[in-house]
């Protein structure tokens, strides 16, 4: 995801581009107060791993191979600031040295990748970690969702961004739609991954996981058995629940589409789009008279919603779970 | 610092090269910062930029080859972006007896230029400057001292963690281990954690090795050539140039 | 510290102890008196705690317990530039060590932070380069080179600094016979008092007159190495062994 010079426009870029320096400013001096002498040598070696990282092919399907982000797994080893700090550098160095995103796209390919994905894998997982048991396998659980959601969320903010400044004339839920979906999948991917990996750091040294500093001994001795394929199944669950909300974006009306286009661009008069019998049909008589805004705002519901229904279903698991056992495959698919 | 395999850089005796790599720098963003303002319309403008590049290349000894190659990391958004025209609504245009929406080709054709022009200038950049000028550079233009120390160390550390991760990999495919589905993932995602546990302990040792020489937390000063007039003058020209451009673009097209 | 000898030691430390977090006691009272000019292997077995100790000498592990002074000056927070000027430090691996792009650049890094200039840096890494044979790999990105280079600019880097007190971890770890040869020479050609934490026993014996065995954070024995290595049951009991063929004489 890695956009090109011109895919947004110029104010777009600049915006992002405000938001990433001051975003990242931020990260570096907290990790920098933090670590104060260690951080040169820690993150350097930290953006080397994230950068091995994301060249590195894990499995998928019959030999397709996947590829990580690393922002959620990024924060939660090393916390949030150094986190945000290290994936943004990889994402910066990447243009500048090896070409790959456009000089122009910086601001808004180091927020969709460096800081949405870290900085709000952190967010989900710190929520996540309330509902978990407070244990290992609390922590692998909550990273697993986080890492997951983050690969969406980093979607979203693309789509979004699109929304503002697209250079070309593919409407908002299109585009929502189709780059939600797919990173739906991936997120999936990163999800167990990111999750395996933590575990493993966990079990040789969990004071290097900075997301599981408040655990003492006997909780992290506590790795009550959530297997992969619970994983899996939990996975699948949240992504169709999503894809049931996001398809309501995905129903494209022609007519709504031409008018797009000929108006060459998004703000519309306010006239009714007819998308098939979902709750947000009449976003745009809903008394939100500028039509980006309110399908901002129906954008943002959905995910809003999803995450309520993923947090109730999580909020299921854990009561099943608090007798110690998970009953976790009973609940996920509920 | 070379030798990271995908290293952009190719040594070449041209005046581009030897430019200062903070004037290289600031030449390319400001070159494509006026090449992505410009409006999609003003076709002749993005003949004048595409001429620069080319120009450009073949200064630096590059040739054709080499720019197609940087210009094909903008590949996969160029050929999503060519479908546009395909499924945009609005008024059409019968090309090859196929109706294309005119909205659509204009939108592609705004990001294939944009990419393609930005995907050279920075593949230009990343061919004539080396990994540690770029850093260079970096500094001199105001990125603070720890970040580029940051970058430096990255670089020199990632070999040896790709290396270490290449270990990984043959010990495991030594034992049978060739994943080819997700759930399959396990060994590789250990080894993944394994991984960053060896490089986070060598972060620790590394900075031991700093204390033991005297470091305090801010990198010493250990300057070098800076950038000459002609330097400056030579992207300062680049940059007023697409600006001009730029502007007339925008102009003509009220 | 004791007053009846009249030279100035060139590292002196009493009553070293120190515990780990998990409340292992890793050093339990390290007294030694090294004098200048001297060379002195520290033998013993993993674990022992000889790591532990060398990271005291340059104030990297903080000290809990004892006192140690190098050349005379204290180790104490306000001393400890100075103290990490006079110890020089040769780490295990090299890879860590040489944390710099270019050979040139790494060497310099410590005159650099003692505040030299430019010119005073390239003098010193010169020097330094041309004591340790390698004044050719100057330019030379530390990745591309072999064990034994990486381990002769590594004591480089340390010499730019001018020590007083040479401290080298497990020096011929990774190095085939040549280099460790090449590394013997270069260490005995070096006029600087010595301290090298080593399992390779016939080094000791060759570089180092007087050697002290370490054992569960303390000091086991103290004396010629000559005398050290002779006693098969004293290095069996701390898990070292001669290896097959190699007699003291």
């Amino acid at each position: 995801m890695h956009a090109p010079d011109g895919f947004l426009t110029a104010g777009t870029a600049l915006a992002t581009g405000a938001l990433s320096v001051a975003s990242v400013g931020a990260a570096g001096r907290a990790a920098a107060a933090e670590l104060k002498d260690r951080q040169i040598p820690l993150a350097g070696v930290a953006a080397a791993f994230i950068f091995a990282g994301q060249m590195f092919n894990f499995p998928v399907a019959a030999g397709t191979t996947g590829h990580l982000i690393g922002g959620a797994l990024a924060a939660i080893l090393l916390g949030p600031s150094l986190g945000t700090l290290v994936v943004a550098i990889v994402v910066v160095v990447q243009a500048l040295v090896f070409a790959d995103g456009g000089l122009t796209a910086l601001g808004y390919n180091v927020l969709n990748m460096a800081v949405v994905p870290a900085f709000g894998g952190y967010a989900l997982y710190t929520l996540f970690r309330r509902l978990f048991p407070r244990s290992a396998a609390g922590v692998v659980g909550a990273t697993a969702l986080a890492a997951g959601l983050s690969v969406v969320l980093s979607a979203a903010a693309f789509s979004i961004q699109w929304l503002f400044g697209a250079a070309a004339p593919v409407p908002f839920d299109t585009v929502f739609g189709a780059m939600v979906g797919v990173h739906l999948l991936i997120g999936i991917g990163e999800a167990i991954i990111t999750a395996l990996a933590v575990s493993a750091v966990l079990s040789a040294r969990p004071d290097l996981v900075y997301g599981a500093r408040d655990l003492d001994r006997t909780q992290l001795q506590d790795r009550t058995r959530v297997s992969t394929r619970v994983f899996v199944i939990g996975g699948v669950a949240v992504a169709l629940l999503m894809a049931a909300v996001v398809s309501q974006f995905a129903v494209d009306n022609p007519d709504g589409l031409e008018r797009v286009a000929e108006d060459e661009g998004f703000i519309d008069t306010a006239e009714e789009h007819a998308l098939g019998g979902s709750v947000f049909a009449d976003y745009a008589t809903s008394g939100v008279g500028n039509e980006s805004l309110s399908l901002a705002i129906a954008g943002i519901s959905g995910t809003v919603l999803t995450l309520a229904v993923g947090l109730g279903m999580l909020g299921a698991l854990r009561a099943t779970g608090s007798s110690g056992r998970s009953n976790a495959p009973d609940a996920a698919v509920g | 610092m070379s030798a990271v395999h995908d290293e952009l850089y190719l040594p070449r005796r041209s005046p581009v090269h030897a430019l200062a790599p903070e004037a290289k720098i600031v030449a390319s963003f400001g070159f494509v910062a006026m090449v992505a303002i410009t409006p999609r319309r003003a076709v002749w403008a993005f003949a004048v930029y595409a001429t620069v590049v080319v120009v450009g290349y073949l200064v630096a000894k590059l040739g054709p080859v080499v720019m197609l190659r940087r210009m094909s990391v903008a590949l996969p958004f160029m050929t999503a972006a060519a479908f546009v025209p395909f499924v945009a609504g609005g008024p059409t245009v019968e090309v090859a007896g196929v109706a294309l929406a005119t909205e659509g080709l204009w939108g592609s054709w705004n990001i294939v230029a944009k990419a393609g022009i930005g995907a050279a200038t920075s593949g230009l950049l990343a061919s004539t400057t080396p990994i540690p000028d770029i850093i260079r550079g970096l500094g001199r233009l105001g990125v603070p001292a720890t970040i580029t120390a940051i970058i430096t160390f990255m670089f020199r550390y990632l070999e040896v963690i790709v290396g270490e991760m290449g270990r990984m990999r043959v010990a495991m495919t030594s034992r049978g281990h060739d994943p080819r589905w997700l759930w399959q993932a396990k060994p590789i995602a250990s080894a993944a954690g394994a991984l960053f546990i060896r490089s986070y302990e060598r972060g620790e040792r590394v900075h031991a090795a700093m204390l033991a020489r005297g470091f305090t937390g801010r990198m010493p000063e250990m300057g070098r050539r800076r950038a000459s007039a002609s330097d400056w003058a030579a992207a300062i020209g680049v940059v007023v140039t697409a600006a001009a451009v730029a502007a007339t673009s925008i102009l003509g097209a009220r | 510290m004791t007053t009846d000898h009249p030279t100035i030691p060139a590292l002196d430390v009493a009553g070293l102890a120190y515990t780990y977090p998990n409340g292992h006691e890793v050093l339990q009272g390290i007294d030694l008196r090294v004098e200048p000019g001297e060379r002195l292997a520290v033998l013993g077995p993993n674990g022992a705690g000889k790591t532990t100790f060398i990271l005291h000498l340059n104030g990297i592990i903080e000290r809990q317990t004892g006192a140690i002074s190098v050349a005379g000056l204290a180790l104490a927070d306000d001393t400890l530039a100075e103290i990490r000027r006079r110890v020089g430090m040769v780490f295990q691996d090299a890879d860590d060590q040489l944390f710099m792009p270019t050979v040139r650049e790494d060497v310099a890094f410590g005159p650099a932070n003692l505040g030299l200039d430019r010119d005073e840096q390239t003098v010193r890494v010169a020097m330094a380069l041309q004591a340790v044979g390698a004044t050719h790999l100057l330019d030379r990105a530390p990745h591309h080179l072999s064990g034994g280079e990486k381990r002769r600019v590594a004591v480089a880097g340390v010499l730019a600094m001018e020590p007083e007190l040479l401290v080298l971890d497990e020096p011929t770890s990774g190095l085939d016979p040549a280099g460790r040869r090449e590394l013997l020479d270069l260490l005995a050609s070096l006029d600087l008092t010595q301290l090298v934490v080593t399992h390779d026993l016939p080094f000791a014996y060759e570089l180092c007159p007087r050697s002290i065995i370490v054992s569960d954070g303390r000091i086991v024995a103290d004396g010629p190495t000559r005398e050290l290595l002779a006693q098969p049951e004293l290095l069996a009991a701390h898990r070292l062994e001669l290896p097959l063929g190699f007699h003291v004489d």
